[in-house]
């Protein structure tokens, strides 16, 4: 018992989990041919049939009836802040496996020149009044019901009136922006609280213009759209589901992290140390002073930056997006990997936190400007 | 069932009207249908009108006019006049509604407590203050936090230079740690851990004519601007 307890605590900790997610999830949700042949080869795609999505609510279940008689765990869960992301795991859990059944479903449907399960012949067709209003009926006293229940069941979470010299330890943002408050530990709040999410907003907002496939329209489909699926659902599922429950059950006081049976002290030593780009450059590598010049000290990070954003767009486009390139052309490709450049920087920044203890690659801290 | 019956409902109506097309008499009936149906429906929505062609014809020397502008000339200025107050009063209750809004917003700028701590205060004698702690009691109430070392006396800002949390201090690790994102302080305010950007903030502190310090919270000394080598921003003791 405490042997699993504490393995899933080790498997908690935020490089092995996310190491392990990043490494699998592409996977099992192929981004290309390649992965997608391994994909086969694995039979991953079991995941999508009824047995796989029986099995994955067993686990889900089974883990979560397990958790529950450890203490640590059930005071986390318990909590009313908290009980609604339990239900987020396993509807993100649910939504994700029947779309991708009926996606998977179909796959072999076009592959044997079949119709797709949504085809419909255009005569027939069912009435708004009763078919639709029905169900929406339905569905409107049914989520009624869930709120009151809800409202009484659970109390509400409420604390002492709000005091600006004393902040709860830890103080977590509503669940909805605990990614963003995740994104913060990692960023400049100019970057993680105002352009990220705003890119955000233009990333989803420009997705129908940046994808030009005409397939898969009306119908559920992943191998006819298996880059544009695989990518939304990474920044989806990771970087922002992922986020939210780490944020929800893995971090505690001090915003230390804790695995999910670990109990929250409030003296956990962590030795975070952290050290700017430029300091690394110039005092441990050069062993020289810090340069007085802002520019000087920071070219640095700034080169680096600069490299990322300008140099490897047109590297991918010559090389492993080739195809990718031909078929969007210049303006929309480059939108499509400036705003995937963005996203991946989300991870990058967090694996050099936790490799190498980076905390800004450009810190000019004397302008409010941190990268 | 229901949804059947409804279905056949639906596919029977066009068929309907079609017949009726073909054969004149049963459109006319239907018609006759129609308008009695339409008739119907303006008694129950506006009962009143019939009464207007009866006001007119009691009143003889209305009668001119009323030929002029097919009839209604003379009700309307009454209800027009009876509109036009009532929309006064709309206007009225609404100008009120918007104004009490607003009032109450404006209200709501100036609350019945005071957030602010003192800006300027005194805190008490560099003697009370023990070599090598950080003072915590007047986080509270004025936001400082004051340290001594074994010459100086500062006097820290509790605001996180990230986002603006308050930190707090852990004696046993002997650092501030901020329970938002998890940036860490040493007892001299530089950031070292998490993502915090700039050390804590100092206060302007003097000694006052009595011999107690002196902190004023208006003028803030920042560290990576090379402000805390200003005499203003320690006490020497
Ligand atoms: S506000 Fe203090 S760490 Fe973010």
């Amino acid at each position: 018992m405490d042997l699993i307890k504490s393995v899933i605590n080790t498997l908690a900790s935020p490089t092995i989990l996310f190491t392990l997610i990043i490494v699998t999830f592409f996977f099992i949700f192929p981004l290309n041919d390649w992965f997608y042949r391994w994909n086969k080869r694995l039979k991953l795609d079991s995941f999508w049939t009824n047995r796989g999505g029986i099995k994955m609510f067993i686990i889900l279940l089974v883990f979560f009836a397990f958790g529950l008689f450890d203490e640590n765990f059930r005071l986390i869960v318990l909590k009313p802040d908290n009980v609604p992301i339990v239900g987020l795991i396993f509807l993100v859990a649910f939504f994700t496996w029947l779309s991708m059944k009926q996606a998977v479903d179909n796959d072999v449907h076009i592959e044997n020149n079949e119709n797709v399960n949504e085809y419909s012949d255009p005569d027939d067709k069912v009435l708004t009044w009763p078919d639709l209003v029905y169900i929406e009926l339905i569905a409107l006293v049914l989520c009624t019901v869930l709120l009151i229940v809800w409202s009484i069941g659970l109390q509400a979470p409420l604390e002492e009136p709000a005091n600006p010299t004393l902040s709860p330890n830890p103080a977590k943002a509503p669940w909805y922006f605990l990614g963003l408050q995740e994104m913060l530990v990692y960023f400049d709040p100019w970057i993680a609280g105002v352009l990220f999410p705003s890119l955000m907003i233009v990333g989803l907002m420009a997705i129908p213009y940046l994808d030009t496939n005409k397939k898969g329209v009306g119908y559920y489909s992943f191998k006819q759209r298996m880059m544009a699926v695989s990518l939304y659902m990474f920044g989806w599922l990771v970087l922002w589901v992922l986020l939210i429950i780490i944020g929800t059950f893995l971090r505690g006081p001090n915003w230390n992290f804790f695995g999910p049976f670990e109990y929250w002290d409030l003296h956990k030593l962590q030795p975070l140390t952290n050290i700017n780009l430029s300091e690394y450059v110039y005092i441990i590598w050069f062993s020289t002073g810090m340069p007085d010049n802002i520019l000087l000290r920071e070219i640095w990070g700034i080169l680096l930056i600069l490299g990322y954003f300008l140099i490897l767009p047109p590297l991918f486009a010559k090389t492993w997006l080739k195809n990718l390139y031909n078929r969007l052309g210049n303006f929309r490709y480059s939108v499509f990997i400036i705003l995937i450049l963005f996203a991946l920087s989300m991870p990058i920044k967090m694996y050099l936190r936790w490799m190498v203890n980076l905390k800004y690659i450009v810190a000019i801290p004397e302008y409010f400007f941190n990268i | 069932m229901d949804d059947q019956k409804h279905l056949e409902h639906e596919q029977n109506k066009p068929e309907d009207a079609e017949r009726s097309t073909e054969n004149p008499e049963e459109m006319k009936q239907s018609e006759e249908n129609s308008t009695e149906m339409k008739i119907a429906e303006k008694k129950e929505i506006e009962p009143k009108k019939p009464e207007v062609p009866k006001k007119k014809l009691e009143k003889g020397p209305t009668k001119k006019r009323a030929s002029i502008g097919k009839g209604s000339i003379l009700v309307e200025p009454i209800k027009r006049r009876s509109f036009f107050s009532w929309l006064t009063l709309a206007w009225v209750a609404f100008t009120a509604a918007t104004g009490t809004f607003f009032g109450m917003m404006l209200r709501f700028m100036f609350p019945n407590v005071l957030f602010e701590p003192k800006q300027t205060f005194k805190a008490g004698y560099p003697d009370d203050y023990t070599i090598g702690e950080v003072t915590t009691s007047l986080k509270e109430k004025y936001g400082v936090w004051i340290i001594r070392d074994t010459e100086h006396i500062y006097a820290l800002s509790v605001v996180c230079t990230h986002l603006g949390c308050t930190p707090n201090w852990l004696q046993n690790e002997r650092k501030f740690k901020c329970p938002c994102h998890g940036s860490g302080f040493r007892k001299s305010g530089i950031n070292f851990e998490g993502p915090a950007p700039r050390p804590l903030e100092r206060y302007k502190i003097v000694l006052a004519d009595d011999g107690q310090i002196l902190i004023d919270k208006t003028k803030k000394f920042a560290y990576e601007k090379g402000q805390w080598s200003d005499s203003e921003s320690y006490l020497v003791v």
